[in-house]
């Protein structure tokens, strides 16, 4: 029985700012940041967006592609670093906002920047489990950067919502791994409005030793190998690093095979809907047949790796949705710097 | 006052979230919010409608000395909406500057976070429209 995809959506908010903005308040370099992380602009969310209403955005975007009935869907999981309540789930709000029934397991995920890809895993897992025709994995994140912090070039919005079952998938999930290790690279306590991170540890070993032991655990499972793949997508806290992790693992950063899913220099970091966003841009191109290779990280430390094979099923719902792409593109409307502050609530007010 | 609000706004949440209308078995003529009774010719059987989520717009108003709840999002455009099905409603526009609605554009309602009494309370959702 073939297990995966049978419905995708993303929602990106139209708000941008650009790097040189933000780096002109605090007196950084612009082109030295631009050079250094390839970043150009990023996405911020309008003052009424929030997890909740970007998750449902790409919830009913993954619905009408599926064309599946919400009632059926067994399950509604929501990873982010960025849920609205402390304590009150996202998923209910999402729930019942897209029409499923009562009889919905809802959980909320936290894993840093794996969140997204943690829905997905566990929603796949029910499905393949023969507990539920359909389970939804969604990513989603407001990100959180400080003022002034590194940071805040790259802390970015979006989310992209997944519908897993076994009728009519469009992409088949033939092989999954998990790599984990207590690597505290990036954190945010409790009652803390914005993560604290540790520097250059963020990169090597966290984010380049946790993504490469999940990717190699997981060619080794699967017998593959770089070039047997048509898109590969990772996880891009910014622009570099995901192309030196493609680089280091054989993929072909200047051709389409990398870059199809490579959106972060112009959409920011989404966190936990940075890898599920990519995905998202890449199922909305691929062709039957084609191989994906995702692999997602997650501060603290962890990564999720999955291989799909697109199946003839694709074509019939790709045009159901809007794409990810010109959403990204398209209709964007750029803020100054005092706008993004009050958009992002970073203003202090003694009211 | 905080907890009637959260009450009130929690039965309203099939029409605040997913815009459920219904649509009078006689004449075919759809309400929202949901009629008990079809005006007009007392009928009370009705079948349940969901909304398309699209409309356009056939007047608006801009607001600039908002209630509190909304006081930061002004100044903002709050404009009757005629959607697919010719339902009348009143909505914000949002995503889009004030000097860019027009009578007659076309509109998606988009779900989005309408108000909050404060940073502690309960956050308020609903439809909002955004430019097609």
């Amino acid at each position: 029985m073939a297990v995966g995809i049978v419905g995708w959506g993303c929602k990106l908010p139209r708000n941008r700012i650009k790097l040189e903005e933000i780096a002109a308040v605090w007196g950084a370099d612009a082109p030295s940041y631009k050079k250094g992380l390839l970043l150009y602009e990023k996405s911020v969310p309008s003052p009424d967006e929030d997890v909740i209403t970007l998750a449902v955005g790409a919830a009913r975007n993954a619905l009408k592609r599926s064309g599946i009935d919400p009632r059926k869907i067994g399950a509604v999981y929501i990873g982010s670093e960025s849920h609205p309540y402390a304590v009150k789930p996202s998923g209910t709000t999402v729930s019942e906002a897209i029409g499923c029934s009562h009889d919905v397991h809802c959980a909320d995920f936290e894993f840093a920047c794996k969140a997204g890809s943690e829905s997905m895993y566990v929603a796949h897992s029910h499905v393949k489990a023969g507990e539920m025709p359909y389970a939804l994995g969604i990513g989603a994140d407001t990100s959180q950067g400080a003022p002034g912090d590194a940071l805040e070039y790259s802390a970015s919005a979006g989310a992209a919502a997944f519908i897993m079952g076994t009728e009519k998938v469009v992409a088949t999930i033939d092989f999954t791994h998990s790599w984990m290790s207590d690597t505290p690279d990036f954190w945010r306590r409790e009652h803390e409005h914005y993560p604290q991170h540790a520097g250059r540890f963020t990169g090597e070993p966290a984010y380049f030793r946790t993504t490469l032991g999940c990717a190699n655990a997981l060619l080794e499972k699967s017998g593959m190998q770089a070039s047997d793949f048509d898109y590969c997508v990772f996880h891009q806290p910014n622009g570099k690093f995901p192309q030196r992790v493609a680089k280091m693992m054989g993929f072909d950063i200047n051709a389409d095979q990398f870059k199809v899913g490579w959106l972060t220099p112009w959409l920011g970091n989404t966190y936990s809907g940075a890898s599920p966003i990519g995905l998202s841009a890449v199922l909305d191109v691929a062709k039957p047949g084609d191989k994906i290779f995702m692999v997602s990280y997650g501060s603290g430390a962890g990564s999720d790796g999955f291989i799909f094979t697109v199946t003839d099923e694709i074509d019939a719902i790709r045009n159901k949705a809007p794409f990810t792409r010109p959403q990204l593109d398209e209709n964007k409307r750029y803020l100054s710097y005092g706008e993004y502050t009050k958009f992002r609530r970073k203003i202090l007010r003694n009211s | 006052m905080a907890q009637t609000l959260t009450a009130r706004v929690w039965r309203e949440q099939p029409q605040r979230y997913r815009m459920i209308a219904n649509r009078c078995t006689r004449t075919g003529k759809v309400f929202f919010p949901p009629r008990i009774v079809a005006p007009g010719n007392l009928n009370a059987e009705f079948e349940e409608v969901q909304l398309s989520g699209k409309g356009k717009v056939v007047t608006f108003t801009i607001i600039r000395v908002a209630p509190t709840p909304y006081a930061d999002l002004a100044p903002y455009a709050l404009a009757v909406i005629e959607t697919e099905e010719g339902v009348r409603l009143t909505a914000q526009v949002s995503d889009l500057p004030i000097e860019q609605v027009k009578i007659g554009m076309s509109v998606d309602f988009e779900f989005r976070r309408l108000f909050e009494d404060n940073e502690a309370s309960v956050i308020y959702y609903g439809y909002k429209a955004v430019p097609a």
